[in-house]
């Protein structure tokens, strides 16, 4: 069907006899000088052949041929998909091969609406037949771009509409190792544990992510993601959260390290505060120490006035943020 | 610090709008719409907007409507409610919405509510928060919100907030600034901002912006000119724009200017784009810089316009 790919030398749609009895259509906004580039002369007549069985409204087998050339051309004309759609149900095509030729399409136009799109009407009416070929296509795209952001809502759905859950714990976990900097790794292990029916839930799983973001942390206190993961397992239960020993002496072991990033123990330990955490003495003497003036300062008996200073100055572009989180202490009082 | 290049910028629009010739205006074809509600709302925002031949804009985008009542990106394209919205705001801009046949264009939106309350972005059922705002902007324009069941839509939207305080494109989604906009804006045109912990997402916000003073959509992503927009206006929405530092994003966008020949790229030297131009110079306006007309971080139309709409000024 797709016989011009990697052809050199094009046959114009005009010189062709298989379509000698259409008259192109050209588009409707004024005059297109023609200028001298081969891309742009193919797609312009693909595009006005394309409108001349659009509006004959022809469902036929070149039809189908013409979409799949001007979705090659330009994978971003909504009506051209739309039309595929309505010629390939008219057909009765074969879906197997839509699903590769959507394949081929979406290694060079991963970030394209109307190519995910397609694949899920097509993945639809296949049913569970797809899952396996679904979330194995998710995983070459997000080999290629791990933080692709259809390819992940492409792959929450299959999980939710087709099933195919029982590695994808596993998945996160792989993709973690990978770049635990992967907010979009990290989104999925909460979706995972959150929705999965294979698992038991938020919280039967709580201690075991705990331990994982935990970890992650200590690996690397500059990466937003775990810490704001840790604190999204205590989702309406910030008691449990502020009681755990874990977060705290999580805290405390970033800061103690010199050379830490700090904002996010910084801006956690400030969360627990405020939430009534009583801090030890020793957090106290390394909340002190990383005071910019030095530790021969009067320490202020409010910690948490002192966690917002230091913020104030590791994290000079957010300071207005931190001055309000001062001020809202005070108001507390 | 650099100055906006504003007359650069109006040639520049003016001169994408003339060209129709080469291969980035006839790839662009089937979004022509959007692309004229970015070109136009930035000439607005230049105070350039009357070097535009109102008629023939109008009769074009009236000429894109389907017969459902939705609109296509160009003449004989499919319709989509992305190409709607911008249909409806580029007649806005103009002072031109009577021409529209107001019943026609809502009931082809609010066919598009879906029961569970989230809306498809046309015949073909894909659903994303995006359409939700757009449709309850459409309508909220004009003045037919009473068309959809908007508590359905609101639930749809709160739906798909995450643990970080922000919002996907459907439930479980990870939270992207793109989205974040479309929520906190369709929340805030349905009066329901108090769906939102604005401290939490205020400050994912905030944590958006990096060292260079640009702002990006998501953790660990380059920043790019269109999350001044995304961003920004989220963050004005739920009264927390102080949080960031405006001088530096200032200064990241106009260093994404092309000061010889007009227009506004992603990052510093990249090429340039009538969208990116878009969001800079919107950016800017919601950055209250000088000489450039005020623009409402909700409708995402200069803020005299918005005020001609509902109070008839």
């Amino acid at each position: 069907m797709d016989s011009d790919e990697g052809n050199a030398q094009r046959v114009p749609l005009s010189q062709r006899p298989d379509w000698s009895d259409v008259t192109p259509v050209p588009q409707d906004d004024g005059p297109n000088p023609v200028v001298p580039i081969a891309y742009k002369e193919d797609f312009v007549e693909t595009m006005n052949y394309f409108r001349a069985v659009y509006l004959a409204d022809e469902r036929s087998p070149r039809a189908l041929w013409l979409t799949a050339e001007a979705i090659r051309l330009n994978a971003g004309n909504y009506t051209v998909w739309h039309f595929r759609r309505l010629i390939l149900e008219a057909l009765d095509g074969d879906l197997h091969d839509e699903l590769g030729f959507t394949e081929n399409i979406a290694k060079s136009n991963s970030k394209n609406y109307q190519i995910w799109h397609h694949r899920r009407w097509v993945a639809e009416k296949l049913g569970t037949d797809a899952t396996s070929k679904e979330l194995e296509f998710t995983k070459k795209i997000l080999t290629l771009d791990a933080k692709n952001y259809h390819a992940w809502s492409h792959r929450q759905w299959v999980l939710q509409a087709l099933g195919g859950w029982d590695d994808e714990l596993q998945y996160c976990w792989q993709l973690l190792e990978e770049d635990i900097f992967n907010n979009s790794a990290w989104n999925q292990r909460y979706f995972v544990i959150t929705t999965s029916p294979l698992l038991v839930g938020l919280e039967a799983m709580r201690d075991s992510e705990v331990s994982y973001s935990v970890e992650a942390i200590v690996a690397h206190p500059e990466n937003e993601s775990p810490w704001r993961y840790l604190r999204g397992l205590y989702k309406g239960d910030i008691e449990s959260w502020v009681k755990n020993p874990q977060v705290s002496s999580v805290c405390l072991k970033v800061l103690s390290a010199k050379n830490n990033s700090s904002i996010f123990a910084l801006s956690t330990l400030l969360d627990l505060l405020c939430h009534g955490f009583q801090p030890s003495q020793e957090l106290r003497d390394v909340v002190e120490a990383l005071k910019a003036s030095g530790p021969n300062d009067q320490p202020d008996p409010d910690l948490a006035k002192t966690v917002c200073c230091i913020l104030e100055g590791v994290d000079p572009m957010r300071a207005n943020y931190w001055k309000w989180r001062k001020s809202k202490l005070m108001s507390l009082l | 610090m650099g100055e906006l290049a504003a007359k650069k910028h109006v040639q520049y629009i003016l001169s994408v709008e003339k060209r129709k010739d080469d291969l980035v205006s006839v790839v662009m074809e089937h979004l022509r719409m959007n692309g004229a509600y970015w070109g136009l709302t930035t000439l607005d925002l230049l105070g350039k907007l009357d070097n535009v031949d109102v008629d023939k804009v109008v009769s074009w985008v009236m000429e894109c409507q389907h017969e459902s009542g939705g609109f296509g990106g160009n003449i004989g394209h499919d319709p989509h409610i992305l190409y709607t919205l911008s249909a409806v705001q580029i007649l806005a801009l103009f002072d031109k919405l009577n021409v529209l046949d107001v019943d026609k264009v809502t009931n082809y939106i609010a066919g598009l509510q879906n029961e569970d309350g989230s809306f498809s972005g046309d015949m073909w059922g894909e659903v994303d928060t995006r359409f939700s705002y757009i449709s309850l902007c459409c309508l909220s324009i004009l003045r037919r919100l009473n068309k959809i069941n908007a508590e359905k839509a609101v639930n749809y939207i709160v739906s798909c907030k995450n643990l970080d305080g922000g919002f996907g494109s459907t439930p479980g989604g990870e939270s992207h600034a793109g989205q974040i906009f479309c929520c906190v804006g369709a929340l805030a045109l349905t009066g329901s901002l108090h769906h939102i912990d604005k401290d939490l997402l205020g400050w994912w916000l905030c944590e958006r912006q990096v060292k260079s003073g640009g702002l990006n959509g998501r953790p660990e992503k380059l920043p790019d000119v269109c999350y001044s927009w995304w961003v920004l206006s989220s963050l004005i929405m739920i009264d927390r724009v102080h949080w960031i530092n405006k001088e530096k994003l200032v200064q990241y966008i106009l260093d994404c200017q092309d000061t010889e020949n007009g227009g506004i790229s992603d990052r510093p030297d990249d090429a340039v784009d009538v969208y990116h131009t878009y969001f800079g110079v919107a950016g800017l306006s919601l950055l209250e810089y000088p000489g450039l007309k005020a623009i409402d971080p909700a409708y995402a139309l200069p803020v005299d316009v918005v005020n001609r709409i509902f109070f008839g000024k």
